[in-house]
């Protein structure tokens, strides 16, 4: 079992400009009730992008068609509350594959990680400046470079570097998985458990 | 030898190994389970072909999704049926032991692991849940994790994990009347915010917390997770030695012992650092209760909203939008705001300590004509001992019902959903758009001021009643 592999990505960019997206808006909680890991993508931000009756909200970015990409631009501290992974399992059944903000929840980050979907995060003013890029051109591309750790605004040049941690990139890179990897330390944790 | 944290020395002697530039690979002594995050981790382990490494470190019980009424019953949800039946057996495929529905063990995760003796001292406990940050009351190192990581757990007993930085919360003074463990966990939110606490793990001291008894111990830790702290933890002590002591799964006799010997070192050392320290005055806390659509926007129950006039532009808008989802107004007082549900309940406060506070609250009053009122039991157990104290009695005469235990109106996953536009006072964790169902409104608060609200039919401050 893997990941998938990530390397680098150029795309256009949806902008949420809201902070503290909480993962209950994120995939409300009346939708977890699936046994498997597919089809979260669909009730993604449910109560922001459908009403009651099951329209469009019109205004809601993933409703506006002047927006499109795989890269999700969020306000601060996106992601926090609850722990449910179907959170990032949404973004990416969605088809997003990078999350940019400039702080995100602890637990969210690491699910995310898990799934192969990049969190990035980027500088207040950084953050800032990609809102308005992309309001402004909604063209506008990005590129992501994993290896170089690396968010650039190609149409302005301006880019900023970001953190991760060199585990992760290097699961991220090769598609590995933390799984496999404990797999492999079995015998280790055995000797540990004698231990104690 | 270098000085450590209670967080340093639960943590580090749980290191199997660390990976270079990497996270720490973490040996989970404790792990809990339910219905809603787990099924996928079941799942990976059956497509790999592998069973649970160490099924007795294991516990399951179904509590997100399950009714509160007629649990004796099928469950009519055909969505929340599958999920609950799906643990049932892959518990029994995995040798896990399983607290199903209707065992007098049953319950909200969190009250059922301390309630058993499962939680113990200086033990690392996950679950795929965030507030599993409740056992840390007992000087456990316990987080939430997602569904890989379930997964991890159940295949290798071990997670993947960074070692978080360390945050000190010292609150010290006596608490006034009416005043309690959940509005000292809103209070401290309201003042760190949300985010305050993302990258920390917490460790709670000084007198107003040790004073704490276990329940309320818990209800603090809970709520570490609202201020983005992965968890939050407190020094075993007397309360805490004694409060486990007899406990099913808790050690007996020399175990016993050797256990008590070896929890009576964890308490982080005198000069020992912490990346960020708060200091706080129990004096300053009084009833506290949430106005907007996130844990942070808290103030006195006594308090005006405010006005948000002071915030920067991309927190107004923020700011804004919570109160325009609220129906409410910058500069309004919360006080004598109509209530239509009150939501007693949850792992936060659905221990039994919280219902013998609304029950001594309501005795001789009567319900409020207008107001729905759902008294969730977290377990079996508690809703036992309710019935054996006869606080069943006292609430039946004061015109109030008990319901049975489970996550209940805390995500409104079952039937307990508020409608929309319609404001709770609710004693759970969460005050998010949606939260306890589509459009509902959730003004979080302690047992006493759900108590006061659910006799009023208003927002009123507890201490008034007292």
């Amino acid at each position: 079992m893997s990941i998938d592999k990530f390397v680098t990505l150029e795309s256009t960019a949806i902008p949420m400009p809201i902070e503290n997206v909480d993962t209950d808006q994120i995939i409300p909680a009346r939708f977890l009730k699936a046994t498997t890991r597919e089809g979260f993508g669909e009730n993604l931000f449910r109560d922001w992008r459908y009403d009651k009756g099951g329209s469009k909200i019109p205004g809601f970015v993933l409703n506006d068609s002047k927006y499109s990409g795989k890269i999700l631009v969020g306000g601060k501290n996106f992601g926090s509350g609850s722990s449910r992974e179907h959170a990032a399992w949404a973004i990416y059944d969605h088809g997003f594959k990078v999350v940019v903000s400039s702080f995100f929840a602890d637990i969210f980050k690491a699910n995310a990680l898990n799934n192969g979907l990049l969190p990035v995060q980027v500088s207040d003013a950084f953050l800032s400046k990609l809102f308005s890029e992309i309001e402004k051109n909604p063209q506008t591309k990005i590129k992501v470079d994993l290896e170089n750790q690396t968010i650039t605004i190609l149409s302005t040049g301006e880019s900023e570097k970001f953190d991760i941690n060199k585990y992760k990139k290097t699961c991220l890179l090769n598609g590995y998985d933390d799984i496999d990897y404990l797999l492999s330390m079995k015998d280790k944790i055995e000797v540990f458990e004698k231990t104690r | 030898m270098s000085k450590k944290t209670l967080f340093d020395k639960v943590w580090d002697s749980h290191v199997v190994s660390q990976v270079e530039e990497g996270p720490s690979v973490l040996y989970i002594d404790r792990h809990l389970v339910h219905e809603v995050t787990s099924p996928q981790a079941f799942a990976g382990l059956d497509k790999r072909g592998i069973k649970v490494f160490r099924p007795g470190q294991t516990f399951a019980t179904p509590d997100h999704n399950v009714p509160t009424k007629d649990q004796h019953l099928t469950i009519h949800d055909e969505l929340s049926r599958s999920q609950v039946e799906k643990l049932t057996q892959n518990c029994q495929n995995h040798g896990v032991t399983l607290f199903g529905l209707n065992h007098p063990y049953q319950g909200v995760v969190h009250v059922v692991g301390p309630e058993l003796g499962i939680t113990l001292p200086g033990s690392t406990m996950v679950c795929g849940d965030s507030h599993t940050s409740t056992h840390g009351a007992f000087g456990a190192v316990a987080f939430g994790v997602g569904t890989s990581e379930v997964e991890m757990v159940l295949a290798t007993q071990c997670i993947m994990q960074p070692k978080p930085k360390k945050m000190k919360i010292e609150v010290n003074g006596t608490l006034g009347k009416g005043v309690t463990a959940k509005d000292i966990a809103l209070y401290i939110i309201s003042k760190i915010t949300t985010a305050g606490g993302t990258g920390y793990f917490i460790e709670y001291t000084g007198s107003a917390i040790t004073n704490l008894t276990m329940e309320g111990r818990m209800t603090l830790c809970n709520l570490s997770i609202e201020s983005g702290a992965r968890g939050g933890m407190i020094a075993p002590d007397e309360t805490t030695f004694s409060y486990v002591k007899g406990r099913e799964y808790a050690p007996k006799g020399a175990d016993w012992d050797k256990a008590l010997a070896y929890w009576k070192t964890l308490k982080t050392d005198d000069g020992a650092e912490f990346d960020k320290v708060y200091n706080f005055d129990a004096a300053d806390i009084t009833p506290m209760i949430t106005y907007g659509t996130n844990p942070g926007m808290g103030i006195k129950i006594t308090e005006s909203i405010p006005s948000g006039a002071d915030l920067a532009d991309t927190n107004k808008n923020t700011f804004m939008k919570a109160l325009q989802y609220m129906g409410l107004e910058g500069g309004t007082k919360m006080v004598g705001r109509k209530v239509d549900y009150v939501f007693l309940g949850s792992c936060t406060n659905g221990r039994i300590e919280d219902f013998r506070a609304f029950a001594s609250f309501v005795k001789g009053k009567r319900k409020a004509a207008d107001t729905v009122v759902w008294l969730v039991p977290g377990s079996k157990q508690v809703e036992k001992q309710c019935k054996d104290e006869g606080i069943d009695k006292i609430l039946e005469e004061a015109g109030f019902e008990l319901r049975q235990p489970g996550c209940s109106a805390c995500l409104a996953m079952n039937d307990d959903k508020v409608p929309e536009g319609k404001y709770a006072v609710a004693t759970s964790n969460r005050n998010f758009e949606g939260r306890q169902g589509p459009g509902s409104r959730t003004f979080l608060a302690s047992p006493l001021t759900a108590a006061a609200a659910a006799v009023t039919g208003v927002i009123t401050d507890p201490r008034e009643l007292l």
